[in-house]
């Protein structure tokens, strides 16, 4: 989240799309409720179902499954065109001014400039600023020639584009060049008829929700906020990024990021999923966003030149660049790593980092397995198999590896994937598979931090010990790592440095104590290091204060640079428990501590107006003091604190820009610097923008003998199915719970009533549900929750499915359900930029089982 | 049972005469407020209640719904009612209301019980069953206008929301309200909670556009103490059936006045005949004691 849940009840508008809070986080969503109590506020829905957020919601607007960007570009344009925009924001606070290189082009045929349709990626050259200074009131000129490089030496790589340091703008906006009006163009295909006509939502219908959304800027009053909230809806599509890039450009356009109550909100899914992703649970960062090295890093050097961006920005204007640190958060990062063997000699140890050389994201390391180039896996804290995509795939990639190390509370579908359903006894036999099953601990049975959707990280305390032989996670991966290291020293190994030279100095290696992991995960000085500037010393041995003390000479260490200061010398602040809200804004700056620096609002230097005065003063969080020459405020400055607002620093202090970003330049995002809608890869219709290039260009279909599509305009399978979560059961776990299996005791699939009367479906007959690659069975659930759509004028019918349910349970183990998994009908596909995999938006049949 | 003597009786089923101690203390009356139009039916109030009263779980079967089941059981007390209702523009509302005891201040269920102290009406409003005190008979749940007692045919008896009268006596809010995410239920005086609701129906029409949103408080029983906000207030029957004028049967209301005194009538020449049997028969004689049978004190 930008913002956080409970800066939620200061907001005047809430879009709530790609998310169900009121389902799925129903703690958060009190901070929603308060918003409408004590502000007023407005809540639109949109969603392919009447969920019971939308129950919530002033206005509800069924989508078809998918077409969301279309709906937001349709939203887009619509702001720009009834002038629902923050001029002055957009001028200074975003790259609406800046000038594209000439040879960009947009995707008016489906392609950005730049397409390889053999290798399926982008040259992104052109996706760059153009260099050279104020252009406005200049006439138009091509961009000038690159300069000659000097001769390369024989053999090496030309060195990828970059951004300009001195870019072209034009503060008037009128360059035709400039990104906002190659965004109006880009949106001006988005008329209110072709979002019809692709989402499904009626004309009048749409105009109302957009002129409602966009109300908070009627006549040009920068007072009011709004907000967008998301979740798993938004990312599981096969152009998921971009659907939330969407949504950021509206928030820059209409002003509303960085100020109390706007934000473009993401919620996670589970308690810790937000600490997972900081501490780097995904293949291609290291902890705090550092970017994975890759085999073409041959030493730090060339690393840090990769990583660490330069600034980018108009010649009068500063840019705080705060990526600029990458060095030193990054040699930080390798002495908590390896400790005195990372010396200033041996490049801090950098070569001891994995080196990333393809796709590590969930559906390759599936994918590799099924191909037989992954042995074995371990699945702590995750159900593999239920998870999908396509779980017949993942079954049967578990067939092939060589063993399984399942840690769990309860016996589940990844453990005992060799009882899947139509695995007979004789299969079985053949299956090879070692598996060893560990008992582990239950959220309750552990100490340690949860890190919210806010970006807080709250510690919480033992509620009880495991039972029986049960063992806490840190205890069972800290025998394995002592263990294998202990083989290493023994039998040595191809590499063993990394291995026998990790730190791992914990009081009690074989169950190391977590808070002594997160205080060395916060860092501390390893020698006297002092600010010149306060002329305050951090003694050697002390905890860090945070990541400004952070240095790139091996004096400090830090597990994540980000967490930097959640455990200081003052104590555990992540274990603060104060109530004071003296701002009333819901900041309540002594409670937990949220990353970075304890700012509960990121970028909130956009939340006042070029001079540094608040946009609203009732909701003020920061401002510039004159007098002190500082920018102070109820909040922690998301800002260089002595950077006067005459000098013009941006405040998209991330970006080597400084701005918010409507276009995307290079290589951050692999499927255009603006979002293009595209149909998912299983879709009733062919796209129609441009019927030619109807799904993203850059996603690949996966090419196993598993792997299996439904083509475009599907014959056969011809209704969109969408899954999702219930309210009364956490994801695979809560089957085992009587309590919960009580509150909803067995598999449904909610179907529309008017697709029910036509195949004569009554509710509570059970029904099959099939996709290009496998079958589903449960009881129908008739609703009229979900109405059939046209969908450029045909009627099409949407189905969706939760997806709680697998073989093992109190109700599949008392044989009173069918034993199928939600995720065998859905396809392996992935988005390209996240590899999240499109769970939302597939195509079925559905007949009487 | 759990501990009520913090709570005074103001109304004891089948007892003759006032209830002990009524009006010796001032008591505020209590109210549940539901808010309809925040409550996202989480059923983390089901939960709650089942889980502080020790309700033990009973199987449910999917009945096409959200619903956790049809009604509340004896051993459900709090169910929270789905239903998908159609304006007349063709939109669908999801509608979601916790169904649970009213606490009518006029109770059906305590008129229409013989059982002396089965049921009670504590001077704070809470209507509370004493299990060790029914008989079974079951008038209770045909005196209910809500239709909420249930008898659990294993023990005889029957049961019903307390309004947590063991966790009230000690100051605490109910299970339930503690449960409540979003806040749509609160806990307070009746006043204070006839006060916010009539501010929220106030908003719901000047903000949001719902001309009928209003509070439901039935007089028809005296008012509740527990009470709705509901979007449109002149349908209260769209929340799965919440009646829009709840009765208690004329039979019951009718027995308070006509036949109870005909009963006591009854009970009179009874004890006329006890003391025309002493005076011709006599004072009682005493028994010769049977002999103990291994160790077993029988009285004959």
């Amino acid at each position: 989240m930008t913002n956080g849940w409970i800066d939620i009840k200061n907001t005047d508008m809430m879009l709530i799309m790609g998310g169900n809070p009121a389902e799925n986080h129903p703690c958060g969503f009190k901070w929603a409720v308060e918003a409408k109590i004590h502000r007023n506020a407005k809540t639109i829905v949109v969603d392919p179902r009447l969920t019971r957020t939308a129950a919530n919601a002033d206005m509800y607007v069924q989508i078809r499954a998918g077409a969301d960007i279309a709906f937001l570009g349709g939203v887009i344009r619509y702001a720009v065109e009834n002038s629902r925009i923050a001029k002055d924001y957009l001028v200074n606070y975003t790259n609406a001014s800046f000038i594209i290189k000439d040879g960009f082009a947009l995707p008016e045929d489906g392609l950005f400039s730049g397409f390889d349709p053999e290798k399926k990626v982008y040259d992104k050259k052109t996706w760059n600023y153009e260099e050279g200074g104020d252009l406005a009131g200049k006439p138009v000129a091509a961009t000038p020639p690159e300069k000659t490089p000097p001769p390369l030496p024989a053999g090496a790589a030309p060195p990828p584009p970059a951004l300009p340091p001195n870019v072209a703008f034009d503060l008037t906006l009128q360059h035709p060049r400039c990104v906002y009006q190659l965004l109006k163009k880009q949106y001006e295909r988005y008329t209110p008829e072709m979002v019809e006509r692709i989402t499904g939502i009626p004309k009048d219908q749409f105009l109302k929700a957009a002129d409602l959304f966009t109300s908070v800027r009627k006549d040009g009053d920068m007072k009011k906020v709004a907000t967008i909230i998301y979740a798993v809806g938004w990312t599981q599509h096969s152009f998921g990024t971009q659907i939330i890039r969407t949504a950021a450009i509206l928030q820059l356009l209409m002003g509303n990021v960085g100020r109390a109550g706007g934000g473009v909100n993401a919620l996670r899914g589970h308690s810790n999923i937000q600490g997972a992703t900081d501490m780097a649970g995904i293949f291609d960062i290291l902890p705090g966003y550092l970017k994975m090295p890759n085999p073409a890093d041959v030493d730090l050097a060339t690393f840090l030149k990769r990583t660490t961006p330069t600034e980018s920005k108009p010649d009068p204007w500063e840019s705080f660049n705060y990526w600029s640190n990458t060095p030193k958060f990054t040699v930080s990062f390798l002495k908590a790593m390896y400790g005195a063997a990372a010396t200033k000699e041996n490049d801090w140890a950098f070569n001891y980092l994995p080196k990333i050389d393809r796709n590590y994201s969930w559906v390759n390391i599936w994918n590799d397995m099924y191909e037989g180039k992954i042995k074995g896996i371990f699945a702590f804290g995750m159900n593999g198999v239920m998870i999908g995509p396509d779980s017949n795939k993942n079954i049967d990639a578990l067939k092939k590896a060589d063993w399984l190390v399942v840690c769990e509370i309860y016996p589940d579908e990844t453990s005992e994937f060799w009882r899947a359903p139509g695995i007979t006894a004789d299969d079985q036999k053949k299956i090879n598979t070692t598996v060893y099953r560990l008992p582990g601990a239950g959220f309750a049975e552990k100490d340690g931090t949860f890190v919210n959707s806010a970006r807080w990280l709250q510690w919480k305390n033992v509620a009880v010990p495991p039972p029986g032989q049960a063992r806490l996670d840190q205890e069972i991966l800290a025998t394995i790592f002592l263990k294998v290291r202990e083989l290493y020293k023994k039998e040595g190994g191809k590499f063993p440095d990394p291995v026998l030279n990790a730190t791992f100095a914990y009081t009690n290696p074989y169950n190391p104590s977590l808070a002594e992991v997160a205080k060395e995960i916060n860092g501390k000085a390893l020698a006297d290091i002092t600010d010149p500037k306060t002329n305050t010393t951090i003694k050697a041995g002390q905890q860090l204060p945070g990541f400004a003390w952070l240095k790139d000479d091996g004096t400090t260490i830090s597990g994540n640079w980000l967490y930097c200061g959640s455990w200081t010398e003052a104590g555990a602040m992540m274990q603060r428990r104060g109530t004071d809200d003296p701002s009333g804004l819901g900041i309540y700056p002594n409670w937990g501590w949220s990353w970075p620096a304890n700012r509960r609002v990121l970028y909130n230097r956009a939340s006042c107006d070029v001079d540094g005065k608040p946009w609203d003063p009732s909701r003020r969080q920061v401002w510039w003091d004159e007098a002190k020459q500082s920018w102070v405020g109820v909040d922690v400055p998301d800002f260089k604190v002595d950077s006067a607002p005459k000098d013009h620093m941006g405040p998209f202090i991330m970006n080597p820009d400084g701005v918010g970003r409507l276009f995307v330049p290079l290589g951050g995002m692999q499927d255009g610097p603006f979002p293009e809608f595209y149909e998912p890869i299983e879709s009733p219709l062919a796209n129609l923008l441009h019927p030619n290039q109807s799904n993203n260009p850059v996603v690949k279909r996966y090419k196993t003998d598993m792997d299996k599509y439904a083509s475009t305009g599907d014959k056969e399978y011809n209704i969109i199915c969408t899954t999702y979560r219930l309210t009364e059961h956490y994801h695979y776990w809560t089957k085992n719970n009587p309590m919960n299996v009580q509150l909803v005791p067995e598999p449904f699939i909610e179907v529309p009533a008017e697709l029910a009367d036509r195949m004569g479906i009554r509710g509570g007959e059970k029904v099959k549900v099939t996709s290009a690659r496998s079958h589903y069975i449960a009881k129908a659930m008739v609703t009229r929750r979900i109405r059939p759509m046209q969908i450029d004028g045909k009627e099409t019918f949407q189905i969706g499915i939760p997806i709680h349910w697998g073989f093992r349970g109190i109700v599949e183990d008392e044989d009173r359900t069918a034993k199928t998994l939600a995720n065998q009908l859905t396809p392996t596909i992935i988005d390209p930029n996240a590899f999240t995999p499109e769970f939302k938006g597939f195509l079925v049949k559905i007949e009487k089982a | 049972m759990a501990d009520r003597k913090a709570l005074q009786a103001e109304m004891i089923s089948g007892h003759s005469g006032p209830a002990p101690g009524h009006g010796m203390q001032r008591d505020l009356e209590v109210c549940k407020l539901v808010d309809t139009t925040t409550c996202i039916g989480c059923k983390a109030c089901e939960v709650a209640c089942a889980e502080w009263n020790d309700l033990p779980f009973s199987p449910t079967t999917f009945d096409n719904t959200y619903q956790t089941m049809p009604e509340t059981r004896w051993n459900f007390w709090n169910l929270i009612k789905f239903n998908e209702h159609q304006n007349p523009d063709g939109t669908i509302q999801w509608l979601m209301r916790k169904d649970q005891c009213m606490h009518c201040a006029d109770p059906g269920c305590l008129a229409a019980c013989p059982a002396d102290g089965a049921i009670v009406k504590y001077a704070n409003g809470i209507v509370d069953f004493n299990q060790e005190n029914c008989i079974g008979c079951e008038f209770c749940v045909s005196g209910c206008p809500f239709n909420i007692p249930r008898f659990n045919p294993a023990t005889k008896r029957v049961y019903k929301c307390t309004l947590c009268s063991d966790r009230v006596g000690e100051g605490l809010e109910p299970a339930c309200i503690k449960a409540c995410p979003t806040g749509c239920l609160k806990f307070g005086t009746k006043d204070d909670m006839k006060f916010i609701a009539e501010e929220r129906t106030k908003q719901l029409r000047d903000n949001f556009g719902w001309k009928n949103a209003g509070v439901y408080d039935p007089q028809s029983v005296g008012g509740t103490h527990v009470i709705y906000v509901l979007h449109d207030a002149t349908d209260p029957e769209r929340y799965g059936n919440l009646p829009s004028n709840p009765q208690i049967p004329w039979s019951y209301t009718v027995w308070k006045w006509l036949f109870k005194p005909v009963l006591g009538t009854f009970a009179l020449f009874g004890f006329l005949g006890v003391v025309l049997h002493y005076v011709t028969s006599g004072p009682r004689r005493t028994q010769p004691e049977p002999p103990a049978k291994d160790g077993a004190n029988v009285n004959v």
